[in-house]
C-alpha cells in the first residue's frame, strides 16, 4: 500500500543491528515460534502444531548447481570457473555438492571435463562429492579420477527412461545394479535418483505405485538415499503426497530426498509439505542454476538461497551461511552473465545495497 | 497425511490487485482504455474481485489519477466485484460518487511504516478508517482493511504478532467486511507467519481473513499454502505478479495469479478461475508493459503449449 516516491527506506539500521560484516543477516525473521500452552482455540493450536511438529530439526542440502545446474548451460564453462565455484559452495556449510558427471561427452559436452574437475576438488575436506555414472564404465572412470560418491538416475516413466537414456527402466535398473555391486566392493555410497515422480513430458501424470517401484528396486540394490525428481515440475501438494505416501510405505523417510523444479513456480510449497511429512534431505542448485529441458526458457532447479531462507525461517536447521552462500551465486552468476535465479538473493543484495548508503 | 488436507477449503476466493497494487508501482502511466481493458478480460477469467483503482492524490500516485474514468467504465461489468481505495473520507466521497460500490482502507501494523509512508501513526489512521467505516454503513457499501507490515517492517524489523492482532481486531469491532494481512516486503515464511495468524484467528473470525503474501523472497506461495491449511479461504494476488516492491528495487512483489491459481488446482481447490484465459489478461498487459510476465506458471504453459502444439 505504498505511495511509491515519498518513502525512502533506512533499512535494518535501529536497534536491531541485522547487518554483520557486510553481511545481511536474516535470522531475525527466523521463528521462535514456542507452543503456547494458553490458547483461546485449541483446535487452532493443534492443527498449527500438528503443521510443524513432524519437521525435522536438520535438514541436508544437496546442492547440485555445478552438475544438475551447469549441465544445461549452451556455452562450455571453463573448468577453472567450476572448480572454483565448488570451492566456494565448500565455504557455505554445505555438506554435500554433486560435482559432475562421468557422461559421455558425446551427451553432456559441458561435463566433458569431469575428470579434472574431479581430480582437482576431490580432496576438499568435509565435504562429500557425488558424481554421476550412467554405467559401469562412468564409475570406473569416476574412482579412477578419485570419484568417492557416485549417484544413478531411473526413470519412474518409460517413455522417459527411453528417450532420455536411451533404455527401458529394467534395463537402467540392471546397469546400476551392476554399479552398485561395483561400489559396494569399494564401499563406495550410491545415491539412486527417480525422475518424472509427479509428471512425465511424454505420458503426463505418472501413477504413484511406479515411483515407489522404482525407488524400491534402487533401495534394495544398496542406494543410501533416493532423490526422487519432479522432472518437468508439474507437482504441487496435491499430487506430492500421494507419491511421497506412496514411496514412503516401502522405503524409509529417512532414507529419501525431494528434488523439485521450479518451472511452474511450486517448488517451495512442495519442499514444505515434503518437510511436514518428514523428509530431511532437499536438493537444490546455488542461484537457480539449470533451465528446464523441456519447456524452453522455463526455470528448472529451486535455488538454493530460496530454499535456506524458508528453512532459516522455520527455525530449521541446515549448517549453511545464507550470505556466503549468495557469495557464490553472485560469482557464477557474472560468469555467466546473468541476474540471479534466486529471489531472495535478488532482495537480499538490494537491501544491503540500501545499507551501504548509510 | 489427512491433517494436511482437513482444514484446506473446497473453494478459495481469488482477490485480484493487479490493476491497482500491480499497476501503481509502473513507472510509465499506463493509459486508461488498456487498465480497462485489463480489467475487462480478468472478469472474464472468472475472477469475481477486482481491485481496479485507488482514489489517492493524484500528486502521491500519478499512475492513478484516472481512477474516476477506469472506475465508471467497469463499475457495471458483470460477475465481479469492483473494490478501490480509500485513504481518507474525502477519497471515499469522490470513490462514492464515481459509483464505487465496495471499499478499501489500509492501516500498518507497524508504527514507523505508518508514520513513513501514510504520514500518520497507526491510531490516526485507524480513526480515519473509522469515519470511512461509518460513513460507508449508511450506504451499505462493504470497506475490506489492508493491514501491512503483518509479519516484518522495513524500519522496524520483525513485528510482533500482537500487533497485528491489535490493528485487525479494532478493523473488526468498526465494521471492517474483510482484513487482508499483508507481508508487504515478503520476508515472512511458515515459521513466522503461523504465530501471526494464530494471533489474529484468537480476536477476528476466520472467515473475515484473506492473506497477501509478496513473493520477493520467493516465499509466497509457500506461506499461501500454509494460511490454507490453517483454514484461511481468501488469497490476494496479481496478474503475472504486477508490481514490484518498493523496498528493495529491482526485487519482485505480489505474488503472481496464475501460480496461485496453478497450485489451488493442483490441491483440487476451485477457485472459478480459468487459467487459460487468466494467463491471456497476463499476456495482454505484459505486451502492453513491454515486458516478460513474472508467473513462472505462465511462463512454463506458454512455452509447453507452443512447443507442442507446433509438432501437431
Amino acid at each position: 500500500m505504498s505511495r511509491g516516491d515519498s518513502f525512502s527506506p533506512r533499512t535494518m539500521t535501529t536497534g536491531r543491528n541485522t547487518l554483520k560484516s557486510g553481511i545481511v543477516d536474516n535470522s531475525f525473521y527466523t521463528s521462535d515460534y514456542q507452543y503456547s500452552q494458553k490458547r483461546n482455540n485449541k483446535d487452532m493450536q493443534d492443527m498449527a502444531y500438528k503443521f510443524m511438529k513432524g519437521m525435522p530439526e536438520f535438514v541436508k542440502i544437496v546442492e547440485v548447481g555445478p552438475r544438475d545446474g551447469l549441465q544445461n548451460e549452451k556455452n562450455i564453462v571453463p573448468t577453472d570457473v567450476k572448480i572454483e565455484l565448488i570451492h566456494r559452495l565448500a565455504s557455505t556449510g554445505l555438506s554435500v555438492i554433486e560435482a559432475t558427471s562421468f557422461v559421455s561427452p558425446k551427451w553432456v559436452p559441458q561435463l566433458a571435463d569431469a575428470k579434472d574437475v574431479m581430480q582437482a576438488v576431490h580432496n576438499l575436506r568435509g565435504i562429500r562429492l557425488p558424481v554421476l555414472t550412467p554405467n559401469l564404465k562412468g564409475f570406473e572412470a569416476a574412482v579412477a579420477a578419485g570419484a568417492r560418491e557416485v549417484a544413478v538416475f531411473a526413470s519412474a516413466s518409460e517413455s522417459f527412461s527411453k528417450s532420455n537414456i536411451n533404455c527401458s527402466i529394467e534395463e537402467s535398473l540392471s546397469r546400476y545394479r551392476a554399479v552398485t555391486r561395483a561400489a559396494k566392493e569399494l564401499s563406495i555410497p550410491v545415491r539412486g535418483y527417480v525422475s518424472c515422480v509427479v509428471g512425465c513430458p511424454v505420458e503426463g501424470p505418472v501413477p504413484p505405485s511406479k515411483v515407489a517401484y522404482v525407488a524400491k528396486a534402487l533401495y534394495d540394490m544398496g542406494c543410501f538415499e533416493i532423490s526422487l525428481g519432479d522432472t518437468i515440475g508439474v507437482g504441487t501438494p496435491g499430487t506430492v503426497v500421494p507419491m511421497l505416501l506412496a514411496v514412503m510405505a516401502i522405503v524409509p523417510t529417512e532414507k529419501l530426498a525431494v528434488h523439485f523444479h521450479d518451472t511452474y513456480g511450486q517448488s517451495l510449497p512442495n519442499i514444505l509439505v515434503s518437510l511436514q511429512m518428514g523428509i530431511s534431505a532437499v536438493d537444490s542448485s546455488v542461484a537457480g542454476l539449470g533451465g528446464c529441458p523441456y519447456a524452453k526458457g522455463a526455470s528448472g532447479n529451486v535455488a538454493t538461497e530460496d530454499v535456506v531462507y524458508m528453512l532459516n525461517g522455520l527455525g530449521i536447521k541446515t549448517n549453511v551461511d545464507i550470505g556466503k552462500l549468495m557469495s557464490a551465486g553472485d560469482f557464477i552468476g557474472k560468469q555467466l552473465g546473468r541476474p540471479s535465479g534466486s529471489k531472495t538473493a535478488i532482495a537480499l543484495n538490494r537491501v544491503t545495497a540500501d545499507a551501504s548508503k548509510i | 497425511m489427512p491433517q494436511l488436507r482437513k482444514n484446506i477449503p473446497d473453494f478459495v476466493k481469488i482477490v485480484e490487485v493487479g490493476a491497482r497494487d500491480g499497476l501503481q508501482n509502473e513507472k510509465a502511466i499506463v493509459p486508461t482504455d488498456v487498465k480497462i481493458e485489463l480489467i475487462k478480460l480478468l472478469v472474464s477469467s472468472g475472477l469475481s474481485v477486482v481491485e481496479a483503482t485507488s482514489f489517492v492524490s493524484p500528486k502521491w500516485v500519478p499512475q492513478l489519477a484516472d481512477a474516476k474514468d477506469v472506475l465508471a467504465a467497469v463499475r457495471d461489468v458483470e460477475g465481479a466485484s469492483f473494490p478501490v481505495l480509500t485513504p481518507n473520507l474525502k477519497g471515499f466521497e469522490a470513490a462514492v460518487a464515481a459509483g464505487a460500490k465496495e471499499v478499501a482502507v489500509f492501516p500498518a501494523a507497524s508504527e514507523s511504516f505508518s508514520k513513513a509512508n501514510l504520514n500518520c501513526g497507526i491510531e490516526d489512521n485507524l480513526a480515519r478508517c473509522r469515519d470511512i467505516a461509518s460513513a460507508s454503513r449508511s450506504l451499505t457499501i462493504p470497506v475490506r482493511g489492508y493491514i501491512s507490515c503483518v509479519v516484518g517492517c522495513p524500519l522496524e524489523g520483525r513485528i510482533a504478532p500482537v500487533k497485528v492482532a491489535y490493528v485487525a481486531k479494532s478493523l473488526y469491532e468498526m465494521g471492517i467486511s474483510e482484513i487482508s494481512l499483508g507481508d508487504t516486503i515478503g520476508v515472512g515464511t511458515p515459521g513466522t507467519v503461523i504465530p501471526m495468524l494464530e494471533a489474529v484467528l484468537d480476536v477476528v473470525p476466520i472467515d473475515k481473513l484473506a492473506v497477501h503474501f509478496h513473493d520477493t523472497y520467493g516465499q509466497a506461495l509457500s506461506n499461501i499454502l500454509i494460511s490454507l491449511q490453517m483454514g484461511i479461504s481468501t488469497v490476494d494476488s496479481s496478474v503475472s505478479g504486477l508490481g514490484g516492491c518498493p523496498y528493495a528495487k529491482g526485487a519482485t512483489g505480489n505474488v503472481a495469479t496464475e501460480d496461485v491459481v496453478y497450485m489451488l488446482n493442483g490441491l483440487g481447490v476451485k477457485t472459478n478461475v480459468d487459467l487459460g484465459k487468466l494467463m491471456h489478461a497476463g499476456d495482454f498487459i505484459c505486451k502492453h508493459l513491454g515486458r516478460p510476465t513474472g508467473s513462472k506458471a505462465a511462463t512454463a504453459l506458454n512455452k509447453v503449449t507452443t512447443c507442442n502444439a507446433s509438432k501437431l
